[in-house]
């Protein structure tokens, strides 16, 4: 085995690959959070912020990021698989009592609501990216000419039952970003009491902002503050 | 930790205890009543009175570890009621006593659980993957012979104390016993640490820092998920932070290491 493969195969290793793909992925659920927000400047903002994503780089962008994030994910999900089995497989025999002093819940699920977020991001893309869910609005265009995403947004999440998948989703996004968010720097070995309390804090304080923006701009759909244009 | 009110008056227990004749049987747990066990005896204590009253019946013995008994030898374990050393902060299994406990309680005693502490009988496991830790590299390299100059090495008392406190660790296995993981990073890394916040753990830490994780993870021991139950659990209060030293370590290790060459013993 190259000296790489036995890095990223051990205990630490995998750990610090989970941390790496963990903090590129809530990076871009950042950026996406932002993009999303601009639904609030209307159809015509947030047209032009779609289409300007589309095309950058005459659409090669597109491909790389999501050729990364596809990978980004893959590995994440792997080595987080793999390791959940090395730690059921390391204590063969349970304990008849088991008492946790420390261990919080969102700690405790993290596979399950990985699980839950990586079926959630199959059927968002099946939904936004691929067209499979609602295709009757995923070609239309606006006045401009462009792919009309701001009416695909708002036909989305003013359906009851892609609203609430999405809500469910989000529910569990939030405390896997929270203990992640805090964990990766402890995995990595950015630790210190100087700045424990702002990773402690920021890293709960950033997953709650970031769930807080991305259920704003669905719930705004269903409340009817982000209406089609016209209505 | 904190005493109880204490009174004179005998304990009536109900005890669980695991017991498993040897590495292969399967073993379970076994109820036993006991009565009138004083508040003034140990816990160890209170099972050698169970034993005295096996052996008196013509039953086998509970078998557990014990050596020292004052807290410091790191041979005692034992899950109490599902908590490493019964839970009570900063105090090993030998060092808790029946005050802690209330008359017609129920009390479950077992093992370390991990698949890289096989039992060997009842109560008592084989730890002997921390020695191969150990052995992996928690040592220094240095000439025999004259010892050199006291004050030769400099030690600030701040670096002195850190490491110090990581070589509190007794190799007791609280840590293991109670990661949901079954992981012994805390061990390996107060063993790490110890060295390491010293300048004689310096010349070999990347090296010792690769073989001791190595061997680590050859024992079958689980992955941190950072739950730091091991803090929580640890009688000599080693925290995290040791942890998060050694992942630094392996990085830099796994990433800059190198091999000796065969040219390197020497210039010219």
């Amino acid at each position: 085995m190259s000296w790489f493969v036995t890095y990223v195969r051990s205990s630490i290793g995998a750990k610090h690959v989970m941390a790496v793909t963990g903090l590129l992925l809530a990076l871009f659920a950042v950026a996406h959070m932002i993009g999303h927000l601009v639904m609030f400047g209307g159809r015509d903002a947030y047209n032009d912020y779609a289409h300007m994503l589309q095309n950058l780089g005459h659409g090669g962008v597109k491909w790389i990021v999501r050729g990364g994030l596809l990978a980004l994910v893959a590995v994440h999900i792997g080595a987080g698989i793999r390791l959940t089995s090395l730690n059921k497989a390391a204590r063969p025999v349970p304990y008849a009592v088991f008492r946790t002093v420390r261990t919080r819940p969102w700690a405790k699920t993290m596979v399950w609501t990985g699980l839950a977020v990586l079926a959630f991001i199959v059927y968002h893309l099946l939904h936004f990216t691929a067209g499979q869910i609602q295709p009757e609005y995923f070609h239309q265009l606006d006045p401009k000419g462009r792919y009309d995403a701001y009416v695909m947004f708002v036909r989305g999440f003013q359906n009851p039952a892609i609203l609430a998948s999405y809500l469910v989703a989000m529910v569990c996004l939030l405390p896997h970003l929270s203990h992640g968010l805090k964990s990766l720097f402890q995995s990595l070995g950015l630790q210190h009491p100087k700045y424990d309390g702002l990773i402690n804090k920021g890293g709960a304080g950033l997953a709650v902002i970031l769930f807080l923006g991305y259920i704003t701009p669905p719930l705004c759909v269903a409340l009817g503050v982000i209406k089609l244009p016209g209505a | 930790m904190s005493e109880p009110e204490s009174n004179d008056k005998p304990l009536n227990l109900t005890i669980y205890v695991w017991r498993q004749k040897d590495a292969k049987d399967a073993g379970g747990l076994v109820k036993y009543d006991l009565k009138g066990v004083s508040q003034h005896a140990s816990f160890l204590e209170m099972l050698d009175i169970l034993n005295e009253q096996l052996v008196g019946k013509g039953e086998e013995p509970v078998a557990f570890d014990h050596d020292c008994r004052e807290g410091i030898c790191g041979m005692c374990s034992l899950m109490i009621n599902g908590r490493p050393h019964g839970g009570f902060p900063a105090t090993t299994t030998c060092q808790v006593h029946m005050r802690h406990f209330k008359d017609g309680e129920t009390i479950y005693i077992e093992p370390w659980r991990a698949g890289a502490f096989p039992v060997v009988r009842d109560l008592v496991v084989d730890r002997a993957a921390f020695d191969k830790i150990t052995q992996a590299g928690g040592y220094i390299t240095a000439n025999c012979g004259s010892a050199q100059d006291a004050n030769a090495i400099l030690v600030p008392k701040d670096d002195a104390d850190r490491a110090m406190s990581a070589a509190a660790c007794i190799g007791c296995g609280a840590c293991v016993a109670a990661c949901p993981n079954s992981s012994a990073m805390l061990y390996t890394a107060a063993k790490l640490a110890h060295m390491h916040n010293l300048p004689q753990g310096q010349p070999e830490r990347m090296k010792r820092t690769l073989a001791m994780v190595d061997a680590m993870d050859a024992a079958g021991f689980g992955n941190c998920t950072n739950h730091y139950e091991c803090e929580a659990a640890c009688p000599k209060e080693i925290t995290r932070e040791v942890i998060a030293m050694m992942n630094r370590d392996y990085a830099k290790a796994a990433l800059s290491y190198r091999e000796p060459t065969a040219k390197s013993d020497g210039a010219g």
